[in-house]
């Protein structure tokens, strides 16, 4: 198990206060001028040797991601940080967390990330539904700007670099980074086509980095404790520590932050005592967020929770949104209401997204009571190959992807239940 | 895609918002929001001003609040902007109410992380007092939303009361937050467990136990 003392979010539950002068008392904004006397790419080749890899889902190497930013501007135009503070995907809580309890390493984190990018500002775009978070936040960034850590000379750097707070309000789709930019812009939070990347032309047509609040939290521990240290976590490719947030049917639902590549049995053993009901009674897990496959019991409990352990199990380790379901769950409906979630959350941009959720929903409503026939088990699986990679983002896939998990493992209970039900027609019938 | 629909453009509708405008207090925060920007970018500020209005018409009104077609105009006016610029935007972001709510509008989340968790059953409690969506209770009190992931899943079922959140529900501990705010009484927010603090393991803390009773510096064992 990681060791306390190795933990980056030591206040993650809030036990603690917030504010300024007691993050600064567990170690946050110590001498940040002296770790921002290194030259800027010498930043980024210590994030990359650290093996971070995003923690918004996707997974990019969070270094090489900063080396695309131009290291001059050519054309006056400035360079923005992005900060995706949206978090929206069913079974992801961690970024609360961070905010509402140590808002400091975030702002700290901005600070040394767009120092890096050469960044002029930094936009921290948090969901509208975190009110109280945002409170938090603002408050913390401007204790940061009375501080002089922030603002003009920021820190004592001779550096300026502002940070700004913009509530969402409302929409999943601004979790995507180029529906994020155009939100930022005042409009419907609908992707953009890519090229231009945000690198090139992102943010009112300046280059621009998105990046996930865990990935620029954890920059400044790394910068103090050096690459090494945290490339000592995790496997080869997969390094680090993670937040996970385990819900579902567990003894204790929790949000934690434990070594990358931990095994799943030690992650519910350790911290969420244990399956509701012991390991004979788990069924299924979604181990990264709504967006990825399920993995079923059988598969799941020794399996390495990071990127790779994950994907070898055709599912992915998404925001580490661990969702545990027991053999009690009616693992249709389950996974049926997520149908519903993208649904509901399609942008309406693309006509496969558009229509495709809606269609699959629908289909996926009567499979739950098995009023369907066999063959359209195939067709569902069928026209969710035609959303996925068809739409300018990947909310489309991520719809089609849950669908494709149950089709994958829990087809004979689909088979169950239509038979059963035309059975019991055929009875009634007669 | 959610379905939403702005309230009717009306005689009465005009009658009762015509001439809406920001309050000073407002305007100055308004304002504020608008410099985050870079000059000539004043309608990023649309999402902030469209809260702060709907705020507003909530004091007003005595309810979470809700965008008149009016208010929409006068934001829009604000930030030099074309109507239906804004109405997009008002009527793409599900926060922005485009009818009438009630005093507490009660936003359950439904999708799976809570649902493993027994929101069928908040949800159950909700409806058994009355509450239905689009529709306001007799006693102007309760408005009624199932909404999607509210991100507290370490913490399910919840529910998002205005501006609070209270988690860790179940169908009792739920009627006695709706108790107390009928009463005018500001409930516990946050996790109804017994004994648990935020989204820690429930009474058996795994991990930085330290942190619980000092504000714990480790950096000394690095």
């Amino acid at each position: 198990m990681l060791a306390d003392k190795d933990r980056i979010f030591t206040n993650v539950y809030g036990f603690q206060p917030w504010a300024l002068d007691a993050a600064r008392k567990r170690g946050d904004w110590d001498n940040t001028k002296e770790l921002l006397s290194k030259a800027q790419d010498d930043i980024i080749e210590e994030i990359k040797a650290s093996g971070l890899r995003g923690r918004g889902g996707a997974g990019f190497p969070t270094g090489m991601k900063w080396s695309f930013m131009p290291k001059e501007s050519k054309d006056g135009r400035p360079s923005f940080l992005v900060i995706n503070a949206d978090e929206s995907e069913p079974g992801s809580c961690k970024d609360r967390e961070i905010i509402r309890h140590d808002p400091h390493k975030l702002i700290e984190g901005a600070l040394c990330a767009g120092y890096a990018m050469r960044a002029r500002a930094a936009y921290i775009y948090i969901r509208g539904e975190y009110i109280r978070e945002a409170e938090t936040l603002q408050a913390a960034i401007d204790e940061a700007y009375d501080a002089g850590l922030i603002g003009k000379n920021a820190s004592g750097t001779g550096y300026d670099f502002d940070v700004f707070m913009h509530r969402g309000a409302g929409a999943y789709i601004c979790g995507e980074e180029t529906a994020m930019i155009e939100s930022l812009e005042g409009k419907k939070g609908q992707p953009r086509l890519k090229p231009p990347f945000p690198a090139g032309a992102g943010l009112y047509g300046c280059p621009t980095t998105v990046n996930n609040v865990e990935s620029i939290a954890v920059v400044p521990t790394i910068l103090r404790r050096g690459a090494s240290w945290f490339a000592s976590f995790g496997r080869e490719g997969n390094k680090g520590t993670k937040l996970f947030q385990i819900s579902g049917h567990v003894e204790r639902p929790c949000v934690v932050e434990e070594a990358m590549s931990i095994t799943f049995e030690e992650l519910i053993e350790k911290h969420c005592g244990g399956i509701r009901g012991g390991w004979d009674n788990l069924l299924a897990v979604i181990p990264g967020g709504s967006s990825v496959p399920l993995v079923p019991a059988e598969q799941i409990r020794h399996a390495r929770m990071d990127f790779d352990g994950l994907k070898e199990l055709g599912s992915g380790l998404g925001t580490a949104g661990v969702i545990v379901m027991d053999k009690s769950t009616d693992i249709v409906r389950a996974i049926s209401r997520l149908s519903y979630f993208y649904k509901h959350e399609s942008c309406g941009q693309c006509t496969p997204c558009r229509e495709g959720t809606g269609w699959m929903w629908r289909v996926m409503t009567r499979l739950e009571t098995g009023d369907a026939d066999i063959e359209e088990i195939d067709m569902l699986y069928n026209v969710t190959k035609q959303v996925e990679g068809h739409t300018i983002c990947a909310l489309g896939d991520a719809a089609a992807w849950p669908i494709q998990g149950l089709l994958r493992h829990f087809r004979p209970e689909i088979e169950r239940r239509i038979a059963e039900r035309s059975g019991g027609l055929r009875e009634a019938a007669e | 895609m959610a379905a939403r629909k702005i309230a009717a453009d009306t005689p009465e509708l005009r009658e009762r918002w015509g001439g809406w405008t920001f309050t000073d207090d407002n305007r100055a925060k308004a304002d504020w929001h608008i410099k985050k920007y870079p000059e000539g970018r004043q309608k990023s500020a649309v999402m902030p001003l469209l809260d702060l209005a709907q705020r507003q018409v909530g004091a007003e009104t005595d309810t979470q609040g809700w965008l008149p077609l009016p208010v929409i105009e006068y934001v829009a006016d604000y930030l030099d902007m074309p109507v239906i610029r804004v109405l997009e935007v008002a009527t793409f972001y599900t926060m922005y109410n485009l009818e009438p709510v009630g005093k507490f509008h009660v936003q359950v989340c439904g999708t799976t992380p809570c649902m493993l968790r027994g929101s069928d059953g908040i949800i159950a409690a909700c409806k058994a007092r009355g509450m239905k969506p689009g529709h306001i209770s007799d006693d102007g009190l309760w408005s009624f939303t199932e909404v999607e992931c509210m991100g507290n899943c370490a913490t399910a079922p919840m529910v998002q009361i205005n501006d609070d959140n209270y988690e860790d529900l179940t169908a009792e501990r739920l009627d006695k937050v709706l108790d107390a705010l009928a009463a005018g009484e500001q409930p516990k927010t946050g996790t109804q467990e017994p004994g648990r603090h935020t989204s820690e393991p429930a009474n058996a803390l795994s991990s930085l136990k330290e942190m619980v009773s000092e504000n714990h510096d480790y950096r000394g064992e690095w």
